[in-house]
């Protein structure tokens, strides 16, 4: 199965916030937040549709998100998360001494995960936290 | 008859829109509609009116179900949690109100905890720059009246702070910016191009992670020195364009932020930002400021300011003040496992921070005090359901320009449900008890 080098940053969007506010429980909070942004180019190198659902792992975790086309692109080698447990899943958890976990600038890979279901919040932070996810 | 509650504060982003209009029900119990808010701030106001909110504290079982338990049980749990803990973390306090932070610093002094609020994930480094190099800043008010020259770097207000550029940066017309955005050149740096890049004169889409080297090559460009062919991806004409834009301006402001904060380099790029504007001084009236996330994180770090010297990550388990960022910060205390009870107010780090840091929360004893259901409050042993500061409660809040405004009650909480004042003053008090006691 292919996969794909890409650069990741994570960050607020609009959909996040109003999803957030409504209720982080609610199935609206991960249609907008258990995404993962990509340039069509990149969708197509990895070869899937837009929609189909992925795996990103990186150096520090794991989680399963649906790829969509990037709205705010082009932008090819840099994928996007929007802010939440999804992208917490994989971000770089060192601050290097200011506090600050790095957040944007992760290097991640991305393969497709078709049968794998994209969590919802409250359920990936607690399978996580049982070592379940 | 509906009525209609007027200049309404919204308690969502740091711009904190004071234009807000409600309309509530004749028993002034249900929001009914509301006007000017964007669509978060009306999300916010509408969700505190959802049938399924949780009304009553919620404690964890041993199979991970919750049962409901009284006011008097979780203040109780939470007293002796923090009476008991060695080194209690006490986190958030950015969607609260300055009086409820203040409260609950009272009981972090007592019991020797560290108070830390959302900026240590979010405008912490700037804060740390900040301490370094200080900060030309200036309000919001004089933005709209009088800049020319705006720059976005590293943030996107469209999607994060969407009523800032019409209130006070691109759109509104001003004393001496007449013609609104006719007046002013809006330059963005990101790596993507984003919807407010798309409404930029200029976009500069840098290199994810070298805005450090941009920065240095505009204070380059400044002093007409040579510069390479491109820098961070960006040809040496354009930066030297960008450069001439800044400078001919007659005021100017930068505002920036998760794009800078959180990348590596973080303080050094804030460090530099903060340079460019001085240098920027030399030329024109240069501005830059922090575009803050939480309605009330800069009210947290003014409260801690003025109670303990410093504005995060504050360390009052030796008895006195400590600040030391990448030590008394909550990521770095709960990866390390320095803490043994965390306190979250006002915030989700469940669902906000790297995963590693959340599980530490899991393990240990925790309370969440929080109007709705989030990850945090589902991985915490108790859950405190409190009315909405800002929709059911008022109180002092900061805006990002540090300007102080009072937030307005506009509905009544839902009967029985307590304020965040009221319980951290219940919980101070059986700490008192407790306290004497021992």
């Amino acid at each position: 199965m292919a996969k794909l080098k890409l650069n990741l940053i994570t960050g607020r969007t609009i959909h996040q916030g109003v999803a957030m506010e409504g209720g982080k429980e609610k199935d609206a909070y991960t249609k907008a937040c258990g995404i993962i942004e990509m340039d069509p180019s990149d969708l197509k190198k990895l070869g899937i549709w837009k929609g189909t659902n992925v795996r990103v792992t990186s150096e520090w975790g794991s989680v399963v998100v649906k790829a969509v086309e990037a709205t705010q692109g082009p932008h090819p080698g840099l994928a996007y998360i929007p802010m939440g447990p999804w992208a917490n899943s994989v971000v770089n958890p060192k601050t290097y001494s200011t506090g600050m976990p790095t957040f944007k600038g992760v290097p991640i890979e991305v393969e497709p995960a078709i049968n794998e279901p994209v969590l919802s919040s409250i359920q990936l932070v607690q399978k996580k936290c049982r070592g379940e996810a | 008859m509906s009525k209609s509650v007027t200049d309404v504060i919204c308690p969502f982003c740091g711009t904190l829109c004071d234009d807000l209009e409600v309309i509530v029900s004749d028993d002034g119990k249900k929001i009914e509609d509301i006007y000017n808010a964007c669509a978060i701030g009306a999300e916010k106001f509408m969700h505190a009116q959802a049938p399924e909110r949780v009304k009553r504290p919620r404690m964890q079982q041993p199979d991970g179900t919750y049962k409901e338990v009284s006011y008097d049980e979780a203040v109780e749990y939470t007293a002796q949690m923090l009476f008991n803990a060695r080194k209690p973390l006490m986190y958030g306090w950015s969607s609260t109100s300055c009086e409820a932070q203040s409260v609950g610093h009272e009981i972090a002094e007592k019991v020797g905890a560290i108070v830390d609020n959302t900026a240590t994930v979010c405008h912490g480094t700037t804060l740390i720059a900040v301490q370094d190099v200080g900060i030309p800043s200036c309000t919001l008010g004089e933005i709209k009246n009088r800049a020319d020259r705006i720059i976005f770097w590293g943030c996107n207000p469209c999607h994060a702070h969407p009523r800032h550029q019409s209130r006070y940066s691109v759109f509104p017309r001003g004393f001496f910016t007449n013609k609104g955005h006719m007046n002013r050149k809006v330059i963005v740096v990101d790596p993507r191009v984003t919807d407010t890049a798309k409404l930029a004169d200029y976009h500069y889409q840098v290199e994810q992670g070298r805005d450090y080297e941009l920065l240095s090559a505009f204070r380059v460009a400044l002093r007409n020195e040579p510069l390479p062919e491109t820098v961070a991806g960006i040809p040496r004409e354009k930066i030297i364009e960008g450069a001439e834009v800044m400078k001919s301006g007659r005021f100017g402001i930068i505002f920036f932020g998760m794009g800078v904060t959180q990348s590596l380099s973080k303080n050094h790029n804030i460090d530099n930002a903060i340079m460019l504007t001085k240098d920027l001084n030399e030329f024109t009236k240069f501005s830059i400021m922090a575009m803050r996330g939480h309605y009330n994180v800069t009210g947290s770090g003014q409260v801690l300011g003025w109670q303990f010297g410093y504005p995060f990550s504050v360390d009052l388990s030796r008895g006195f003040a400590r600040y030391n960022p990448g030590e008394t910060s909550s990521n770095d205390l709960l990866r390390r496992g320095e803490v043994d009870a965390v306190f979250v107010l006002g915030s989700d780090p469940g669902a906000h921070f790297p995963i590693s840091s959340v599980k530490k929360i899991a393990e240990l004893p925790s309370v969440c005090v929080d109007p709705h259901i989030t990850p945090t409050s589902e991985i915490s042993k108790l859950h405190v359901p409190v009315a909405f500061v800002g929709v059911e409660v008022g109180g002092n809040c900061y805006r990002m320009d540090n300007v102080p405004i009072e937030a307005r009650k506009v509905v009544d909480p839902p009967e029985g449900v307590l304020t965040d004042v009221e319980f951290l003053t219940r919980v101070n008090a059986r700490l008192d008890q407790l306290m004497g006691g021992k």
